[in-house]
């Protein structure tokens, strides 16, 4: 039982920084964006956020650090792609190659030292319940927020006008430039959002997950949030839902491992990759699915002026 | 009575061409009036600068007695002007209703808006479900939300381009009442259409144009189709002759017992349709979009494979298993209702979309392109339909819709082949090309093409067809003769079979009776 336990409260945690970091690219692609670069982000939101704790700052400021770092990042790929309108793909890569650059060369004295770790938050009463209790309310703070940004952002998308009028720059930014709608502002709105949740992502790992600073730490998680996006159809819920079965892989992968399971560890390292590629194979066939909510004008650049 | 709208010496210059030259004209509160003039003669231009869309080069806009100094379409509103476009500004991938909501100002209330549509759309026969995506509606169930659109918005003066085409006669006259009522509201319309007798038939006055300028300012009721004829073209108005038909015995394309079940929401499912063109004819579908033409369409052109063979059959041999290539290879052609995306690639040159469909004719030898045969082939069929166009070498999306229009409509009757669909053959596309597109599609039915037009335009189908069927609902009514029946009989089949108030017995049995 315990271990079901474990495995249940260890698939949420790990999930995590993958809800933050595809949360945020699924509303950089809502708005018609396609940035590449959240591994990159990732690892700048990382090392700052972990800067932070070591210099002594309290824990809210560091995470926030590591928000602000991550839109800071994502300014660079803003002004690429939207006000000079290069190739998205390009600039994105730039910016996960960059992002791994820079956040080696500024964590360098780091190194294995360890901070303090992210508190947890035991919600009163609920997480006194039996197996319930260690199972869903025993968590950080950030776990619990973003299962909140979750439902928050499916609510932006889909019940407010700012949101609809995001998905409607996604399909049509000619059309929607046409309405009278500040296309390029909302998108770059949208790509300091994403930033952010990428940065918020990263501090997840290095200051709660596993309070350490290690070069390129994110190991692929930047680019598991990217397929992610396309595993949920662009649906929050749906995303929610891939974050904790690809969680659940590394932990069950993890859990194999301590268990003495005879599977090479590499091979079963590289699960949820596997797993992405041929969810990604299955969806990309369905088009319906696929027709009603991605967004038609993905990484393609516009010019207002037509 | 200071007018609602005036415009005073309005010019518009394009490098090489004066889209406006010269115009004034001037429409009083509730007046319906109509702006006649071929496709290019500056028509759309003229819109789009009262509308604000794009700013004359010199020339006055008084609303309410009032010079509109600067001018855009966010003032346009804030002034009451309101316009349905031809080619509609609505997101595929949203509801109606969201839709709707993007173009009103104050509360997002999304229920309380559906309400409101629903309410007003039923009030002015325009039955439009708030709740639908965009992607799976006709394009005159597009049109009807663009027009519910703007009466949301109670305008003093509202725009319609070409509203007609994709209406029943029966809803034609329902929109009739309904800007009639508007106007006697008070409201202003500015009708813009080629069609004369609609004219005659709505309109008070009528501007005409022809190459950018005024022509004439005329009683709409009192002067005569050939009067206003002469003043839109120049000339008399061509007249198509149609040879009677001589049919072969056994149908080139047939389609037995198709039934297809679609997803709700995601179209129209198809019910046991059956239907055969044979050589030397040409046969029409008749119906309001969006009862299942698009999707018989794409089972006919192979875009859609059915799931039986034999459902389909080209030529007297099975080919419902076909893809559009092998299909094409066997004699058929196919103009859909979009040309851009579908009809042709937008981005790419006039030559290289002929090699799309044309390839099979000399232009690739050994795996190459050849760019002279298809510069060639393409050169011809501008000149032949005359398509303006600077040469071959002018990208699709630079064209008008009408233009473009005709050079695909032009490439595949080039292709000289055995089939011929043709969806909505002259949508937008100005009087005298139609008549020459019409007169083309009998011309090659005549020499033993089998020709199958799907139109919305009744007068269309009236003019050109041999025989018709009526969709509705994903049903095929039995064929008529063109000569034995009339726009009551037809119009009926069209409208008469509401598929949510009856049973399917019910409906085949008005379809067959």
């Amino acid at each position: 039982m315990s271990l079901f336990i474990a495995i249940v409260a260890g698939t949420i945690i790990a999930a995590t920084p993958l809800v933050f970091a595809a949360l945020g690219e699924l509303v950089v692609e809502k708005s018609g964006v396609l940035n590449l670069g959240i591994e990159g982000m990732m690892l700048i939101g990382a090392v700052f956020a972990f800067w932070a704790v070591f210099a002594g700052l309290p824990m809210p400021v560091a995470i926030l650090i590591g928000a602000l770092s991550g839109a800071a990042a994502s300014l660079i790929f803003g002004v690429l792609a939207l006000t000079f309108m290069t190739n998205q793909y390009a600039a994105g890569l730039a910016l996960a190659i960059f992002g791994g650059g820079v956040s080696a060369f500024i964590g360098r004295g780091f190194g294995s030292t360890p901070i303090p770790s992210l508190a947890r938050l035991d919600i009163p009463f609920l997480s006194d319940i039996p197996v319930l209790g260690p199972m869903f309310f025993r968590f950080d703070p950030l776990v619990y927020l973003g299962l909140f940004m979750v439902v928050a952002v499916g609510w932006f998308l889909y019940r407010t006008k700012a949101g609809l009028i995001l998905r409607t720059i996604g399909e049509s930014p000619q059309s929607a430039h046409a309405i009278g709608q500040p296309v390029i502002r909302i998108r770059y709105m949208a790509v300091l959002f994403g930033g952010a949740m990428a940065g918020i992502g990263g501090a997840y790992l290095s200051v709660a997950y596993t309070p350490l600073w290690v070069e390129n730490m994110t190991a692929g998680k930047g680019w598991i949030a990217l397929a992610l996006v396309v595993f949920s159809t662009w649906r929050p819920t749906r995303l929610l839902v891939g974050a904790w079965l690809f969680g659940g892989m590394t932990i069950l992968q993890l859990q194999g491992q301590a268990f003495g399971l005879r599977v090479p560890s590499e091979l079963l390292s590289a699960v949820p990759y596997l797993a992405t590629i041929v969810v990604l194979v299955i969806i990309s066939r369905n088009r319906q699915l696929l027709m009603l909510n991605f967004p038609a004008s993905l990484a393609k650049p516009f010019r207002p002026s037509g | 009575m200071t007018p609602r709208l005036e415009l005073k010496n309005i010019n518009k210059r394009y490098p090489g061409v004066v889209a406006n030259d010269d115009i004034s004209l001037s429409i009083m509160p509730g007046e319906i009036h109509a702006i006649l003039g071929e496709n290019g003669a500056g028509k759309s231009t003229l819109m789009k600068i009262i509308y604000g869309a794009i700013e004359a080069d010199s020339g006055e806009i008084y609303c309410d007695g009032n010079l509109v100094e600067r001018h855009n379409p966010a003032i346009s509103r804030q002034l009451g002007i309101e316009m349905v476009y031809q080619h509609f500004a609505l997101f595929e991938s949203v509801s109606v209703v969201e839709n709707i909501a993007l173009a009103m100002r104050g509360r997002f209330d999304l229920k309380a808006l559906s309400e409101q549509v629903r309410a007003l759309s039923q009030r002015y026969g325009m039955p439009v479900d708030p709740k639908r995506i965009v992607h799976d509606l006709s394009v005159g169930e597009r049109q009807r939300v663009e027009i519910v659109r703007c009466l949301l918005q109670d305008p003093k003066l509202l725009i319609l381009d070409e509203p007609t085409s994709v209406l029943t006669p029966q809803a034609v006259e329902k929109l009739f009442e309904t800007l009639r009522q508007l106007a006697a509201e008070g409201c202003s319309i500015l009708y813009i259409s080629h069609k004369l007798e609609e004219i005659q038939q709505l309109c008070e006055r009528a501007t005409v144009l022809r190459n950018g300028a005024v022509t004439g300012v005329a009683d709409a009721r009192t002067t005569s189709s050939l009067e206003l004829a002469r003043m839109m073209v120049g000339s008399e108005l061509p007249k198509t002759s149609h040879p009677p038909a001589t049919p072969s015995s056994e149908p080139v394309l047939e389609v037995r017992g198709l039934t297809a079940e679609v997803a709700e929401g995601f179209g129209v499912s198809l019910r046991d349709v059956s239907l055969s063109v044979r050589a030397g004819e040409i046969v029409g579908i008749a119906g309001v979009s969006g009862n299942g033409q698009a999707e018989l369409i794409s089972y006919l052109s192979g875009e859609t494979i059915a799931e039986k063979a034999d459902t389909v059959r080209l030529l007297g041999q099975p080919a419902g298993h076909l893809d559009p290539a092998r299909r094409r290879q066997r004699g058929l052609a196919f103009v859909p209702e979009e040309r851009l995306g579908r009809g042709a690639v937008p981005t790419l040159s006039l030559q290289e979309n002929a090699i799309l469909t044309g390839h099979r004719r000399g232009m690739v030898r050994h795996g190459l392109l050849d760019r002279k045969k298809a510069a060639e082939f393409a050169d011809h069929v501008i000149r032949r339909f005359s398509v303006k166009a600077r040469n071959a070498q002018s990208v699709a999306q630079s064209l008008s819709g009408g233009n473009l229009q005709k050079f695909i409509v032009g490439r595949e009757i080039e292709l000289e082949p055995k089939v011929l669909l043709v969806s909505q053959p002259t949508w937008g596309v100005d009087v005298g090309a139609a008549a020459f597109i019409r007169q083309t599609l009998i011309d090659i039915s005549r020499q033993g093409t089998a020709v199958l037009v799907v139109s919305e335009e009744l007068d269309e189908l009236f003019e050109i067809c041999d025989r018709l069927v009526v969709m509705c609902a994903g049903l095929v009514s039995r064929p008529l003769e063109t000569a034995e029946t009339n726009r009551e009989e037809v119009g009926l089949l069209m409208t008469g079979l509401d598929k949510t108030t009856q049973s399917r017995k019910e409906v085949d049995l008005a379809l067959h009776d």
